[in-house]
């Protein structure tokens, strides 16, 4: 079935008829699997594509800020990944073992994860912008055997390698003639011997793949342990979802440090053989709106934050550039207003395509397809092969009620939902109530079926697109001297839906000041991260708590959010 | 260089550049589309540059446009304080 054939289909039968007869064998089928073959996901998105006949096709076109550009084949994209895969293999990694990938969006980020799922090791994939401390944690939880690293970012692994002793190798992609420490290694890519022929690890569809880190209330954050036979939902999707078409010029905005960066902007894609284009930029509308126009851009898959950003930044400049080849206009990673919506159809002449779905689900799983009609505001419906719903929050059974709020859950054994939390089963077992698997979201379904985001049902803080654990924030205020307690909640924000607040308490001796929030401020980005950074600080005088002493975040949220805080009765007076 | 481009420029340097980056910063780096500060640490700069000089920038001008080369920076900080005329 050709892709543009399954959006008349689509946009011709009904939803239901079209969710009725669906089988993800589709997927397995035009990918060539048959169950029990081997399966992975490193040669499915370069060799298989070879074979195809698409060898001199670009894959990728990358661009950074200052113009520099280089241009991938997907034979390239076979040949270097062979040989990041023959590199890492004749370092001593076998199958399975976690290898880190801590690159800004270079090529070798891209190039080098298909080269580590070929060897069967497991990619682990972290945000470049981490502090050392968020760094050592994730590393450390996934006792990861190597990291690629670039020359920028080598003095965070110093800082903590110590603490990791089964941290074997810290392979630099960029060294040049730097002086390299004990357990690191040069390796460029470009300049090593071109491999022709590796012989890719037999991974079956269960065989461990990727291990993305996402924040939780409780805790440090959790390793999401996906598999290679995610690929058929994540290529199924990329066609129906994102409307990748053989012709397309795709640009994902996310970085694959996050789940969306790999799913959609690696996997996705390539398993289509799509090309797709990436800047290597922070965010500047002139520039993204020129790089649109300079590669008529086809598919764009954007965030909510960004679009914000943009709007904020006026049409204007919207008007100095030609966005005639922009065709299908997608987003991810917070619910996308009705207003960035209706300005995506003043701008662009084209909605954008509100999608969701987290990292443990793998995949978009409610959805606005090509061809349905949008509620500017909704999620969307559920992609064929997924079975949702919104529970009752006390008896975890489906409402049947339109416009009742509950928690979105999904019928768990689509392939690529995640397979398990690393080191950690008590944490994933709380993830499932009923036979459903907890989104951690509340929402509705209106009376056509469409769900509309509500907020997350815990204390995880969703700033720009990105899931924020409270519990980590807080432990790393407690190391700036000043901080006696500390609590991390969600506050509302115009371009990012939500940010961190703290709210502090401090020890004897120091005294609030504008002075001390920036300091504490700062500790903090540097620390964890930029997105962790507390974008306002209270300082109060206690914290609200339980009688066993508990800090009771809600009443805090509560408060930024002007919801009522309801039953204060386990809360301690102070 | 001015007192304020000097300031702006000294902070950029010590509190977002990497450990090692021997980046040069001049007065038109690129900061924020360069990815040397990124849309969220321009909170902080931003609440650095209202404590120091004494304004209070408002949402609507914070826009990472504005805060992309210390030179925009300047010229936000001289608008605001033209605006609300304070000692610095």
């Amino acid at each position: 079935m050709s892709n543009s054939a399954v959006c008349e289909e689509l946009t011709a039968k009904s939803y239901a008829e079209l969710t009725a007869n669906f089988d993800w064998s589709t997927a397995e089928r035009e990918l060539g699997y048959q169950p029990g073959q081997a399966i992975n996901i490193g040669w499915m998105c370069s060799d298989r594509i070879c074979h195809l006949g698409m060898a001199d096709k670009v894959a990728l076109y990358w661009e950074d800020f200052q113009g520099n550009h280089q241009q991938f084949t997907f034979d390239d994209l076979r040949v270097l990944s062979n040989t990041v895969a023959q590199f890492v293999c004749d370092l001593g990694i076998q199958p399975g073992e976690r290898v880190c990938l801590f690159m800004d969006r270079v090529p070798e980020l891209y190039i080098g994860f298909l080269g580590i799922l070929k060897t069967g090791a497991v990619a682990q994939p972290l945000f470049s912008a981490f502090g050392d401390e968020s760094l050592l944690v994730r590393l450390q939880n996934a006792n990861t055997s190597a990291i690629l690293t670039q020359k920028k970012h080598l003095h965070k692994v110093r800082k903590i390698r110590e603490q990791l002793p089964n941290l074997r190798h810290i392979i630099v992609v960029d060294a040049g003639d730097s002086a390299l420490q004990a357990r690191e290694v040069s390796f460029d890519m470009k300049r090593a011997p071109r491999v022709e022929a590796f012989a890719v690890y037999p991974t079956l569809a269960e065989s461990p793949s990727v291990l993305h880190y996402t924040s939780g209330t409780t805790g440090q954050p959790k390793g999401a342990q996906h598999v290679h036979y995610s690929i058929i939902s994540q290529y199924l999707t990329s066609k129906w979802v994102l409307d990748l078409q053989p012709d397309d010029i795709y640009w994902c905005n996310a970085d694959p440090g996050w789940v969306t960066g790999t799913s959609y902007g690696i996997i996705g894609p390539w398993s289509n053989g799509t090309t797709q284009v990436v800047l290597d930029s922070g965010f500047n509308a002139e520039r993204w709106y020129e790089f649109i126009a300079k590669h008529r851009v086809t598919v764009w898959y954007s965030a909510p934050t960004a679009i914000r950003l943009l709007m904020k930044e006026g049409t204007e400049v919207v008007r100095r550039h030609d966005h005639s080849s922009l065709r299908h206009l997608a987003s991810v990673g917070e619910p996308l207003n009705a207003e960035a919506v209706i300005w995506s159809q003043e701008a662009f002449g084209k909605m954008f395509h509100d999608t969701f779905w987290q990292t443990e689900t793998g995949c978009i799983v409610i959805t606005n397809f090509p061809g349905m009609p949008i509620k500017p505001g909704s999620m969307g419906r559920p992609f064929p092969g997924i079975t949702a719903a919104v529970l009752n929050i006390k008896t975890y059974e489906p409402i049947t009620e339109p416009g009742i709020a509950g928690l979105i859950a999904l019928r768990p054994g689509w392939p690529s939902q995640v397979r398990g939390y690393w080191n950690n089963e008590a944490g994933f077992k709380a993830k499932f109530k009923n036979g459903w698997y907890l989104c951690g979201d509340r929402a509705s379904i209106d009376s056509d079926g469409y769900y509309w985001f509500m907020g997350r049902d815990d204390d995880v803080i969703n700033t720009g697109g990105h899931l924020v654990g409270p519990f980590e924030i807080e432990s790393a205020l407690l190391e700036h001297p000043a901080v006696y307690e500390s609590a991390a909640v969600a506050k509302p924000d115009p371009v990012n839906m939500e940010v961190v607040k703290a709210f502090v308490t401090l020890k004897r001796g120091y005294e609030p000041s504008d002075d001390l929030e920036l300091e504490i401020m700062n500790h903090i980005r540097k620390r964890l991260s930029p997105l962790a950074m507390p974008q306002a600080i209270e300082f109060v005088d206690s914290l609200p708590k339980t009688r066993s002493g508990k800090i009771v975040r809600r009443v805090l949220r509560c408060k930024e959010f002007n919801e009522p805080v309801g039953d204060l009765s386990t809360i301690m007076d102070d | 260089m001015d007192e304020i481009t000097k300031l702006v420029r000294d902070y950029v340097i010590r509190e977002y550049l990497e450990e090692g980056d021997e980046r040069e910063i001049t007065e038109t780096t690129p900061l924020i589309s360069g990815g040397i500060v990124d849309s969220f640490s321009m909170v902080s700069l931003k609440r650095f540059l209202e404590k120091k000089c004494n304004i209070q920038i408002s949402d609507a001008c914070a826009t990472p446009d504005a805060f992309d080369t210390v030179q925009k920076i300047v010229g936000l900080v001289h608008k605001f304080q033209k605006a609300q005329p304070v000692a610095v």
